[in-house]
């Protein structure tokens, strides 16, 4: 997949410019760079949701896309287990149950969203991207939130659940990059 | 949607009956003002007869009609203003028109256009729409964006993005609308009847007591809209709370 000269400017400032990349495909991918160098505003020209200024983008259209946002991006009043179905209607309630369990969230799944803390509802977020069906996932800064010994278990699980699979990561941790087994990508 | 607390106390309802009844008893005269005691048993008498209840089913229909009729027209011309930034515009001045000119004003003009006999239709769906119209166009334009832009990512279909986060954040909104506009429909209703006296309505009857000075009358039916509104009020956001539920069901 190819990103070409992409170039974006918000309100005079110019957030990414000229930007030439290749990312390869079945693989993890961790585009690094500190934080405001837009590497959010990258995962968003690619997800479709803003315009690139100029440039292109290669081998992103009619490809199923997931997701995990900075924000968890999750329906309140809905349970982690609602969140999943919400975006893979039809999903194995059992099977959601079991993955629930496995993130440490057994016992919360049938709890409105709204109910839990702030590392719950980001592992409901990753497993919500996980469960659902892709071609490319996109992970933008997806283990903020969680303390350290279980970003380290949830790490484990993002990188069994994606073995062999497209995923673009965005973050500043390189520590989170080594982990992943991701290739790197300065930007 | 949690109900505010406007828990009304027997022990306050019952000191004002007492106020009532000892100021009647003091002007003792029932055309200036007639006794609680006098009125209940002018409402039993009433109750046993069927022109009252023909007289309730009359009403009651056409408030109610007008009610949900704007509640859909409301509803769905906000869904188009939010779609469309010209359907907004052009509904702007009709929408503040609507709010503003009196009641009476809407009634003399609906009785030279047409009939009395659905004029309370007219003038609840008049009542209603703005407010319906207003709110859920509010609750539409706050839907969280970021959900929005989730839904975009992970390609939910469109009835589901309008069921599952549309819905959900519209609602407040619109239930909010429901308990403001279900007491005026029925004040408006009911006075545009009293106006345009169409027979067999609650309004001529309202009407009829005022020319014959029949204050017992008065206040019984006066008695019967209070309940009347109070009734359709609740079950029409029972109503509301439960479709809020069921729609809300993930599947």
């Amino acid at each position: 997949m190819e990103i070409k000269n992409i170039t974006k400017t918000f309100g005079g400032k110019t957030v990414l410019k000229n930007l030439d990349m290749e990312i390869p495909e079945g693989r993890i991918t961790c585009i690094m760079a500190p934080s405001g160098a837009g590497k959010t505003t990258l995962l968003r020209i690619l997800m479709g949701l803003e315009d690139a200024d100029s440039g292109s983008v290669k081998g992103f259209s009619h490809k199923r896309f997931s997701a995990v946002f900075q924000e968890e991006r999750l329906c309140e009043q809905m349970s982690a287990e609602q969140n999943v179905l919400l975006v893979t209607p039809g999903l194995d309630v059992q099977t959601i149950g079991k993955e629930l369990e496995r993130l440490g969230l057994g016992a919360d799944g049938r709890q409105p969203v709204s109910e839990l803390s702030g590392g719950m509802r980001r592992r409901v977020s990753i497993l919500r991207a996980l469960l659902a069906p892709y071609d490319i996932l996109f992970l933008d800064e997806p283990f903020q939130g969680l303390d350290q010994e279980l970003k380290m278990q949830v790490m484990a699980y993002v990188r069994e659940k994606t073995a062999g699979k497209t995923v673009i990561v965005v973050t500043h941790d390189r520590q989170e990059a080594l982990a992943l087994g991701a290739g790197v990508i300065e930007l | 949607m949690k109900e505010g607390k406007h828990e009304i106390r027997i022990w306050s309802v019952l000191v004002w009956l007492l106020v009532w009844q000892l100021a009647s008893m003091r002007l003792d005269s029932d055309i200036l003002l007639v006794s609680p005691v006098r009125v209940v048993c002018r409402l039993g008498f009433l109750m046993g007869t069927a022109s009252f209840w023909k007289t309730i089913a009359f009403t009651l229909s056409r408030i109610a009609a007008g009610f949900f009729a704007a509640a859909a027209a409301g509803c769905a011309l906000a869904a188009a203003a939010s779609y469309f930034r010209k359907m907004q515009e052009l509904l702007a001045p009709v929408m503040l028109v609507v709010k503003s000119v009196p009641v009476a004003s809407f009634v003399i003009l609906a009785l030279i256009w047409f009939s009395s006999r659905n004029l309370s239709v007219l003038i609840s769906f008049l009542m209603v729409l703005p407010v319906i119209y207003t709110n859920v166009l509010g609750g539409i334009g706050g839907v969280n964006r970021e959900l929005l832009e989730m839904a975009q990512v992970f390609r939910i279909p469109r009835m589901r993005v309008v069921r599952y986060i549309y819905l959900p954040q519209i609602m407040p909104f619109f239930y909010s609308a429901c308990r403001v506009s279900l007491g005026l429909c029925w004040k408006a209703g009911v006075a545009a009847e009293v106006i345009g006296i169409p027979r067999g309505s609650v309004g001529e009857c309202l009407q009829q007591a005022k020319v014959y000075l029949d204050t017992p009358d008065l206040f019984a039916w006066t008695l019967v809209i209070v309940a009347l509104s109070l009734a359709f009020e609740q079950l029409v956001l029972f109503l509301v709370r439960k479709a809020a539920c069921l729609l809300g069901n993930v599947k």
